[in-house]
C-alpha cells in the first residue's frame, strides 16, 4: 500500500462518517413536518439533533479539505464539472444551519413556519444531491486530456445519477427515522409515527438502492470491475436493509439504527471501492481518466497530512464520542410557555452529573425579571 | 460563449470570491474576539461564583451564538470555491495550500463546533470546570483556525518552502510554510483586529445598558473587560499593521507602491507620503495629490532617507523578469482602501484611550459625551476589515500566487452563466443573512438580561429523560 492509496481510503472513510452522521440530520429534518403534529413535537425532533449537527457537518469540510490537499487535480476537476450541484449544496447547507440556529430566536408562529420550510428544502437538496454527485463520480464525466470539463448542464443528469440521488435521499430519511427511534421518548405517539415512517421508507430505500446498483451494473457497466471480495460491500448493504425490517418488527431501536447506519457505510464504501484506482473516470476517453496515482500530491505533502491526521483524528473521534455520550438521553418535547430555564436564568457552577435530567432549580429573583422565578420544569 | 453581460468567467469568479470572502469575514473576526471575551467573563463568573456574572456570560453567549452558525456555514463556501471557480489554482497549489486548510479543520473546526455545543447545551450536564474549559477551547479553536487560514493566504502572497515541479508548486519544507514571516505578521494583525471587532461590539452593548442604568454592576464588568481587549486590540492592530507595511516594501513592492499611489521612485533624499491622491492607471500618474515630506520614509523604513520603488520602475523591472504584460494593480481602490483602514485604526485607538482615561478618573459607569459615537463604533472595525482585504488582495493583482501564478491562469473554464447565477444567489442569501444577523443581534442586545421572550438558540431546549429511556 502506498500513501496515495491510503489517502484515497481515508477520504472514502471521511465520506462514510459524514453520510452516517449528517445523514440522520438530513433525515430527521425531512421527517419533522410529517411526524410532528404540534410545536412541542417539532421541538423534540429538532432537539434530537440540536447538539450534534454542527460537528457532524464538519466531516464534509474535512473531506473536501483532504481531497484538496491529497488530490488537488481531483478537487478542481470534480467541483468545476459539477459546479451547479455544488452551488446548490452550499446554499442549502447555509440555509439549514441558519434555520437551526434562528428558528427559536423569535417567538412567532410565522417566523417558525418560515424556518421550517427553509429547513425542509435545505435538507432535501443535499440529501438528494450528494447521491447524484457520488453517482456522477462513479459514472465519470466528460473531461479532456487537460482535465477540463467538456460538457454542459446535462452532463450530470442521467437515469443512473437521478437514481443515485433518490437512493441517498431515501436512505437518509430511513436513517433519520431510526435515529429518532433511538433518541425520542419511547411509547409516545411521536415515537410510533417515527416507527411507521421507518417501515415505509425502509421498503422504498431497498427498492431504490437495488435499482441504483442494477442500473449501474447493467447500463453503466459499473461495479463489474469489482472482484468477488469487493462484492461484500453492496451485499452488506442489501443484508443490512433486510436487517432494518427485522429490527423494526422486533422493536429493537438500537439494532435498527445500527442497521441503517451500516447500510450507509457499505453503500458509500461500494462507491469508493468501485472507483479505485480511478478517482474520476473520463467518459470521453479512458486515457483521460484521473487516477489515484496521477492526481495525488507529492509524497512529502502526503506524509505531512498523515502526521496531522494520525495525531488529530483519534482526538476528534474521542471528544465527538464524548459529546454524544453527554447528550445520550432520550428527548421529549415540553411546553414553551413556562420556559423559564432558558438562556440566562440559572445559577452557574452547579455540578450537573452527566446523565441527570437537565432540570435544575431556576434562580429566584433575577435582576430585571418582573415575574419572579419561572415555573419549575417538569420532566 | 465566453462572456455574459460583457463579463467573463474570470471577472465573475473574482467578484464572487470577493463577495463570499468579505461577507464571510463579517462574521469570522467577531467570533474570534468574542469567544475570548466570553471565556474571560466565564472565568470571572466561575471564580466569583456569582449567578449574576453567570447570567451576563449567558447573555453574551447568546449573542455569540447568533453569529457563530453563520460564520461556519459561510466558511464552507470559501473552501469549496477554490475547487469550483479556481481549478487552475487548486491544481497548482493544492500540494501546499491544502495542508494548512486540512489542518484548520482537524485542529479547529471540530473543536469549535463540538465544544461550543457542550458549553451552551451542556451546562447542567457537565461539571462547571468542564464548562469553563469548553469555552476556552472554543476560544483557542477560533484563533487556531485564523492562524492556519492566514498561513495559507500568506503563502500566496509570499511563497516559501516550495519548489516547482511539472508546472505545480510542491512542498519541500513544511516548517518554513508554518513560520512564514509574512504569515506571522499577518496573523498578529488579523488576530488583534478581531479583538477590536468583538470589543467594540461589547462596549456598545454595555454602554447602551449603562446609559439606561440597567444592571450597572454587571455591565460595568463587561465594559471593563471589553475596554482592555479594545486597547490591546487597537494598539496591536496598528503596531502589526506598521510592521506589515515595512515588510511589504521588501516582499511586495508593487503592492506597497499602490498603497501609497507612488508612481515614480522619489528623486530627492527622502520619500514623501501622499495624503490625498486621485490615481489614474491610464495615465500612470496621480491627477492630483497632496503630500507630506519625510513621512513616507518614516512609515516604510523608520528613518528619514529611505525610498520605496515607484510603480513605473517596478513595471519595467517585472517586464524584464516575467515577460511582457501589465503588472500594475488597480491603484485607486487599493490606495483609498488602505487609507480608510489606517484612518479607522487610528479612530479605534483614540476612542479606547479616551475611555481608558475615563476609567482612571472613575467615570466608567457613565458612557459620557461620546456615547453616540460608541454606539456606531462597532461598524468601524468591520469597515476596516473590508478595506484591508480590498487593499491586500487587489494590491497583489495580477498575481494570485505572487510571482508564480497569474489570476487569469487560475480560473476554471466555466460557463459564465453558471457563475453569474451562483453569484446572484450568493448575494441574495448573504444579504439576507447579514440582515437577519443584525436584526437578531440588536434585538437580543437591547432586550438585555432578563428572562427573554426569545428562546435559546437552536435549542428547542428539549427535556432529557433520566436513564436513557
Amino acid at each position: 500500500m502506498d500513501l496515495a492509496a491510503i489517502w484515497f481510503a481515508l477520504i472514502g472513510l471521511t465520506f462514510v462518517i459524514y453520510f452516517f452522521l449528517d445523514g440522520f440530520d438530513f433525515g430527521a429534518g425531512l421527517l419533522q413536518p410529517f411526524i410532528a403534529r404540534n410545536e412541542r413535537e417539532r421541538r423534540a425532533v429538532l432537539g434530537t439533533v440540536g447538539p450534534f449537527w454542527a460537528a457532524n457537518e464538519v466531516w464534509i469540510i474535512l473531506g473536501a479539505g483532504a481531497i484538496f490537499a491529497a488530490f488537488p487535480l481531483w478537487y478542481g476537476t470534480l467541483m468545476t464539472a459539477l459546479y451547479p450541484l455544488f452551488t446548490l449544496i452550499l446554499l442549502a447547507l447555509i440555509g439549514r444551519g441558519v434555520a437551526f440556529e434562528y428558528r427559536a430566536e423569535v417567538d412567532n408562529v410565522r417566523w417558525r413556519q418560515f424556518w421550517d420550510v427553509t429547513a425542509f428544502v435545505c435538507n432535501l437538496l443535499p440529501a438528494f444531491l450528494w447521491g447524484m454527485i457520488m453517482a456522477n463520480m462513479v459514472r465519470g464525466l466528460p473531461i479532456d486530456s487537460e482535465a477540463r470539463f467538456q460538457g454542459g448542464l446535462s452532463a450530470a443528469f442521467s437515469l443512473f445519477t437521478l437514481l443515485g440521488g433518490l437512493a441517498t435521499l431515501s436512505l437518509f430519511v430511513l436513517h433519520g427515522a431510526t435515529f429518532l427511534l433511538l433518541r425520542l421518548k419511547a411509547d409516545t405517539d411521536l415515537h410510533a409515527r417515527a416507527r411507521a415512517a421507518a417501515l415505509s421508507f425502509g421498503g422504498l430505500a431497498t427498492v431504490l438502492v437495488l435499482a441504483f446498483v442494477l442500473i449501474g451494473f447493467v447500463q453503466e457497466g459499473r461495479f463489474n470491475a469489482l472482484g468477488l471480495s469487493a462484492w461484500l460491500f453492496p451485499a452488506g448493504a442489501a443484508l443490512n436493509l433486510a436487517l432494518v425490517w427485522l429490527a423494526l418488527t422486533l422493536r429493537r431501536d438500537t439494532l435498527a439504527f445500527l442497521a441503517t447506519g451500516l447500510t450507509i457505510v457499505f453503500s458509500t464504501a461500494t462507491i469508493f471501492v468501485s472507483l479505485f484506482p480511478a478517482v474520476l473516470p473520463s467518459t470521453l476517453n479512458p486515457a483521460f481518466t484521473l487516477t489515484v496515482q496521477g492526481s495525488a500530491s507529492e509524497p512529502y505533502t502526503l506524509r505531512a497530512l498523515s502526521w496531522a491526521a494520525g495525531v488529530f483524528l483519534p482526538l476528534i473521534l474521542a471528544y465527538q464520542g464524548w459529546n454524544f455520550w453527554v447528550f445520550r438521553n432520550r428527548v421529549t418535547g415540553h411546553d414553551t410557555a413556562d420556559e423559564g430555564e432558558l438562556v440566562y436564568g440559572q445559577h452557574g457552577g452547579q455540578d450537573g452529573i452527566p446523565g441527570d435530567p437537565s432540570a435544575s432549580d431556576p434562580s429566584a429573583g433575577r435582576p430585571g425579571d418582573p415575574d419572579g422565578p419561572p415555573a419549575a420544569r417538569q420532566s | 460563449m465566453n462572456e455574459i453581460l460583457g463579463l467573463s468567467t474570470l471577472d465573475l469568479s473574482r467578484f464572487q470570491f470577493a463577495t463570499t470572502s468579505i461577507f464571510h469575514y463579517f462574521f469570522v473576526p467577531f467570533t474570534v474576539g468574542f469567544a475570548l471575551i466570553i471565556a474571560i467573563l466565564q472565568t470571572i463568573a466561575f471564580r466569583s461564583r456569582d449567578p449574576n456574572m453567570e447570567n451576563l456570560t449567558r447573555f453574551f453567549g447568546h449573542l455569540f451564538f447568533i453569529n457563530f452558525a453563520v460564520g461556519v456555514v459561510t466558511g464552507i463556501v470559501q473552501e469549496f470555491q477554490f475547487g469550483m471557480n479556481w481549478q487552475g489554482f487548486s491544481t497548482f497549489v493544492g500540494n501546499i495550500f491544502g495542508v494548512p486548510l486540512a489542518l484548520e479543520v482537524l485542529m479547529a473546526f471540530f473543536l469549535e463546533s463540538t465544544f461550543l455545543g457542550l458549553w451552551w447545551f451542556g451546562k447542567d450536564r457537565i461539571p462547571a470546570w468542564a464548562s469553563l474549559a469548553s469555552i476556552w477551547i472554543v476560544a483557542l479553536g477560533t484563533s487556531v483556525s485564523a492562524y492556519w487560514i492566514i498561513i495559507a493566504n500568506a503563502w500566496m502572497q509570499h511563497p516559501v518552502g516550495y519548489t516547482l515541479k511539472d508546472g505545480k508548486a510542491v512542498m519541500t519544507d513544511f516548517w518554513a510554510i508554518m513560520t512564514n514571516p509574512k504569515g506571522l505578521e499577518w496573523f498578529a494583525h488579523i488576530w488583534t483586529g478581531s479583538l477590536t471587532v468583538a470589543a467594540f461590539f461589547v462596549l456598545a452593548v454595555s454602554a447602551y445598558h449603562l446609559r439606561r442604568q440597567r444592571q450597572t454592576q454587571m455591565f460595568t464588568v463587561s465594559f471593563r473587560v471589553a475596554l482592555i481587549v479594545a486597547l490591546v486590540g487597537s494598539a496591536g492592530v496598528v503596531a502589526a499593521g506598521h510592521e506589515q507595511g515595512q515588510s511589504a516594501v521588501r516582499d511586495q513592492p508593487m503592492k506597497y507602491a499602490a498603497f501609497s499611489a507612488l508612481w515614480d521612485t522619489p528623486e530627492g533624499g527622502s520619500m514623501p507620503e501622499s495624503l490625498i491622491a486621485l490615481p489614474s492607471n491610464a495615465q500612470r500618474e496621480n491627477r492630483f495629490e497632496v503630500t507630506v515630506p519625510y513621512v513616507g520614509s518614516l512609515l516604510a523604513f523608520n528613518n528619514l532617507s529611505g525610498k520605496a520603488q515607484g510603480i513605473n520602475d517596478l513595471q519595467r523591472q517585472y517586464e524584464a523578469q516575467y515577460g511582457p504584460g501589465n503588472y500594475i494593480p488597480s491603484v485607486w481602490p487599493v490606495y483609498w482602501a488602505f487609507r480608510v483602514m489606517v484612518g479607522l485604526g487610528g479612530v479605534m485607538l483614540l476612542v479606547s484611550l479616551y475611555y481608558a482615561w475615563r476609567w482612571r478618573t472613575g467615570k466608567l459607569a457613565d458612557p459620557g459625551r461620546l456615547y453616540p459615537l460608541l454606539l456606531v463604533m462597532p461598524l468601524a472595525p468591520h469597515l476596516a476589515n473590508f478595506s484591508g482585504w480590498i487593499a491586500t488582495e487587489m494590491g497583489r493583482q495580477p498575481w494570485i500566487v505572487q510571482g508564480l501564478l497569474r489570476t487569469t491562469d487560475a480560473v476554471s473554464s466555466l460557463n459564465p452563466l453558471w457563475v453569474l447565477l451562483s453569484l446572484a444567489a450568493f448575494w441574495i442569501v448573504y444579504l439576507t443573512l447579514i440582515g437577519l444577523d443584525l436584526f437578531l443581534l440588536t434585538r437580543t442586545a437591547r432586550s438585555g438580561i432578563h428572562t427573554p421572550d426569545v428562546e435559546s438558540p437552536s435549542l428547542p431546549s428539549p427535556t432529557y429523560l433520566p436513564g436513557g429511556q
